[in-house]
């Protein structure tokens, strides 16, 4: 084991004293992270292994998140099958996710069964049996899951087209579930490969939140994951995007009975704490969509009725590069152009005129209210922990966030809105609805009959 | 994501909490009050909930109770909708809605400072005692209900959901969909919503639930702070939903969408909350499609054939009998086999009942997860809410893992074949009807 590293969360005024985020880290390179939650008898389990689409190349796309599946098909000690039947008669919940930046597992238990979730991960890393046969049959699934998530979803089918126009080069342009074409053509080798390549325990990242000690997670963690080897990683490519050099559009037809707009702006991601740019976009998105009273709803859906529904969105922690984003519903008698130009003139006003006092106090109450209210879910607590580490920033970021936001300035604001949210630097995506009921000799409704 | 297990979560059932100390009271106004004291986090969740679902809406206009709903917070006591939103917002709190067929409600989430709480509570109060319902802004959320109704009659889903909940339940209150359908809203006044508030949002019959940072003396007065204003009781106004009757006859019925995968519903009425045999149908169900990767119907439909990557069964237990629903999706080209495996799953089900195995497994996995099922507020509040709508027993909650201890494979095989009739299932499938055939 390498040395202990503890970092104290810096508490600001408003939240009440908590058990400081413990670290420590095996001498196979396992990070491991714990949040102390003594408020009920239970504990969450995530490992976080940084791998996710973003590490996937052309032609075997989706292979981050088939071997997600594949994980739960069986070790050589554990068979296909067993290991939600242990978890589960165990009283827990298992489950797993993949995203562009890691693919995740984890278990929600009583506090004493935490040594149950850490065998099964330890045995998972190292001894995945990959058969054909069970390949097979999870690659149907996982094209199920495609068709179900993306293909038969018009606005999730908008949402996948529209990044693989805004990102050119860069992975985060491939959908995480991988396109059908390379679900298709992939083999179980390919998951073996991804397998063999990621998951390491140097390449993880073991997240504990819940009703437990410090020493037990030590021993349990030594116990079950100390004897891993780790292996030298491969070398991941920056694969940095160009500059955007014009505004680019893209319209998608799909059954639908009503239109929709993306767009999407290319903006920077928090790569070190003392930059003030992402947290302003943060407020940015706040100022637009942070609450009920904010300005798209306020302006564009209730005053202007240009569309039944607004947002704006912007998530400034990720492994690959940032984007920006607005959509929307327009109304009845209004159009996707007429959307676009409304939202446009939201940004434009902004850029203009700035925001007020009473918005940006707004917009950091609710941050700090936030701060308290996410601590009522164990899981959560977690996943944020989880998300900072994997994607390379310090766990103390996640409680300086209150202090940053707090700083942020209403010309810092204008000033990152005329910075970044530029035509140049957008994509604008359109859902083009097309006939729900194909003109077929059926009845258009339905038919029905009763069975024998 | 391997598996989506919000379905299955949600209709979780409320579980024993041994060491929960829920308080209850009734005020003077007949509102009644649940309540838990928790001082771990400086916070207040809130929920006020009256009998106004939809299962309510009067006869020409489904979807009054949702719209009635809707416009609470849309104009209240002098407030403009913008004012109303963000003075929550400017405390950190957050407030949120609760409806379905039997309930209409608000919850709100705030910090328990009283510079940020004492707000927050007077806004509530307003949004529950004083909505405006202006004619202008009942226009705009009209036209945005009947935009979101437009959006659901493309979606593939949403029109096997409804399809499934006219087959079984035809003319009852639970048929129609909860917002209701484009030409009976495009018809409702302010006066309408102003009617079906005063009949339906009484203290008499409302439940308060709230759990957090305060003492019992302060939940009380907050308990009569946020009912002190609501309409008198109308008595007149029933809160009875009529019984569902049994279907007769199996119905399938295939709806064309140009789809990939088909949209399979098969089920009948189920159970009402509070039936006796409704924790013998939990644990049974828990083995037939409700326990996840440990079901028989994702066994023999997922696991054994890789013909979907979800199919889940569920009883959602309401005033009167709610659904029992199977649910899965797949590719067109075999939906006539999934739909075969799912009924010699069930049949089999249903002539064998559960194994010595199973029945442990699950019940290990229900009360072993018991913990799980109240480790937040948030949660707690959901269970608070609903023991007091539902007028379940106090100890309800105290009792339910030994009720779950104590169900048998007989007690199992019997309330299934009381409940569930495999011959007259009704069954929906949207899809790509030619290639389904």
């Amino acid at each position: 084991m390498r040395q202990w590293v503890w970092v104290g969360l810096m508490c600001c005024a408003v939240l009440p004293a908590r058990a400081e985020v413990q670290q420590f880290e095996l001498s196979n390179g396992l990070k491991v992270i714990l949040q102390e939650d003594h408020r009920s008898p239970v504990v969450v389990s995530q490992l976080w292994y940084r791998a996710g689409s973003l590490d996937e190349f052309n032609g075997t796309t989706g292979v981050a998140h088939m071997l997600e599946h594949m994980m739960f098909k069986g070790t050589k000690n554990v068979p296909d099958g067993q290991f939600s039947k242990l978890i589960a008669a165990a009283g827990g919940r298992e489950n797993a996710f993949t995203s562009q930046d890691a693919t995740v597992f984890f278990e929600q238990l009583q506090k004493d069964k935490l040594a149950l979730a850490f065998k099964l991960e330890a045995d998972r890393m190292q001894n995945l049996t990959l058969a054909p046969d069970a390949y097979k049959k999870e690659n149907q699934v996982v094209m199920e899951e495609r068709r179900m998530r993306t293909d038969d979803q018009p606005q999730a089918l908008v949402y996948e087209k529209m990044m693989s126009v805004a990102f050119q080069t860069n992975p985060y342009r491939r959908p995480v579930i991988g396109w059908m074409n390379d679900l298709e053509n992939m083999t179980v080798d390919d998951a073996r490969d991804w397998y063999h390549r990621w998951y390491l325990p140097n390449n993880a990242t073991l997240v504990v939140a819940g009703d437990v000690s410090l020493g037990e997670v030590k021993d349990l963690a030594m116990r079950y994951f100390g004897g891993i080897p780790s292996r030298p990683l491969p070398v991941r490519k920056p694969q940095v995007e160009p500059p955007q050099i014009g505004i680019k559009r893209i319209n998608v037809k799909a059954p639908s009975k009503l239109p929709y707009l993306l767009m999407g702006y290319h903006v920077p991601e928090l790569r070190d704490v003392n930059d003030w740019e992402p947290y302003a976009l943060q407020v940015l998105a706040g100022v637009l969509d942070g609450n009920e009273g904010a300005r798209l709803g306020k302006f564009v859906v209730r005053e202007q009725r240009i569309a039944t529904q607004a947002g704006a969105s912007y998530d400034m922690v990720a492994r690959g590069p940032g984007m920006f984003m607005l959509d929307g519903t327009p109304s009845q008698d209004k159009t996707v152009a007429d959307l676009e130009t409304a939202l446009r003139a939201q940004i434009q006003s902004i850029i203009k005129n700035g925001v007020s006092e009473a918005e940006m106090k707004r917009v950091k109450a609710q941050v700090i209210a936030a701060h308290v209210y996410q601590r009522d879910s164990v899981f959560y607590q977690a996943m944020l922990l989880g998300e900072y580490v994997n994607d390379g920033l310090p766990v103390t970021a996640i409680a300086d966030e209150v202090a940053r936001i707090q700083a942020i300035t209403p010309a810092q604001v204008q000033a990152i809105a005329a910075k970044y949210l530029l035509d140049d630097n957008l994509t604008v995506a359109t859902l083009d609805p097309q006939p729900v009921t194909k003109e077929l000799a059926n009845p258009p409704i339905s038919d029905m009959h009763n069975l024998k | 994501m391997r598996l989506l297990t919000g379905l299955i979560l949600f209709l979780a059932p409320v579980l024993a909490c041994a060491g929960l100390p829920v308080q209850h009271w009734q005020l003077a106004n007949g509102a009644q009050v649940y309540f838990v004291e928790n001082h771990d986090l400086p916070m207040l969740d809130v929920s006020v909930d009256f009998p106004g679902g939809s299962a309510y809406d009067p006869a020409g206009k489904f979807g009054l109770a949702s719209l009635t709903h809707r416009l609470l917070d849309q104009g209240a006591g002098g407030l403009s909708d913008d004012e109303i939103a963000s003075g929550f917002a400017d405390v950190g709190a957050q407030l949120g809605g609760r409806f379905d067929a039997d309930r209409a409600g608000m919850t709100l989430r705030t910090l328990s400072a009283a510079e940020d709480q004492t707000p927050a509570l007077a806004l509530l109060a307003k949004v529950l005692s004083q909505p405006t319902f202006a004619p202008n802004i009942v226009e705009r959320e009209k036209t945005r209900v009947i935009s979101a109704l437009k959006e659901a009659e493309g979606q593939p889903a949403d029109i096997a959901e409804h399809a499934f909940e006219k087959a079984v339940f035809g003319t009852h209150p639970y048929a129609h969909r909860e917002n209701g359908n484009i030409s009976m809203v495009s018809t409702m006044s302010s006066a309408d919503l102003q009617n079906f508030y005063r009949s339906h949002y009484s203290a008499h019959g409302a439940v308060i639930a709230l759990i957090g940072d305060v003492t019992r003396a302060r939940a009380d007065a907050i308990a009569q702070q946020l009912t002190a204003g609501l309409p008198p009781a109308n008595l007149a106004a029933s809160t009875d939903i009529p019984p569902v009757p049994p279907l007769t006859a199996p119905v399938l019925l295939t709806i064309p969408f140009p789809a990939q995968q088909s949209q399979i519903l098969m089920g009948q009425p189920g159970v009402a909350r509070g039936a006796p045999d409704y924790f013998a149908l939990y644990v049974g169900n828990y083995v037939l499609g409700g326990g996840g990767f440990d079901s028989r119907l994702m066994n023999d439909v997922r696991q054994k054939r890789g013909l979907t990557y979800s199919v889940y069964s569920y009883f959602m237990p309401m005033k009167q009998p709610g659904p029992f629903q199977i649910g899965l999706k797949t590719r067109t080209g075999v939906t006539e086999e999934a739909l075969q495996v799912v009924r010699q799953t069930l049949a089999d089900f249903m002539a064998q009942g559960v194994t010595p195995a199973e029945l442990t497994q699950a019940k290990d996995n229900i009360i072993g997860g018991f913990p799980l099922r109240i480790d937040s507020n948030q949660k707690i509040l959901e269970y608070l809410a609903m023991i007091g709508f539902y007028h379940l027993p106090t100890d309800y909650l105290d009792q339910f893992t030994q009720r779950v201890n104590d169900v048998t494979a007989d007690q199992i095989k019997q309330a299934f074949a009381n409940t569930v009739y495999p011959d007259k299932m009704a069954t929906v499938v949207v899809g790509d009807a030619v290639a389904i055939k």
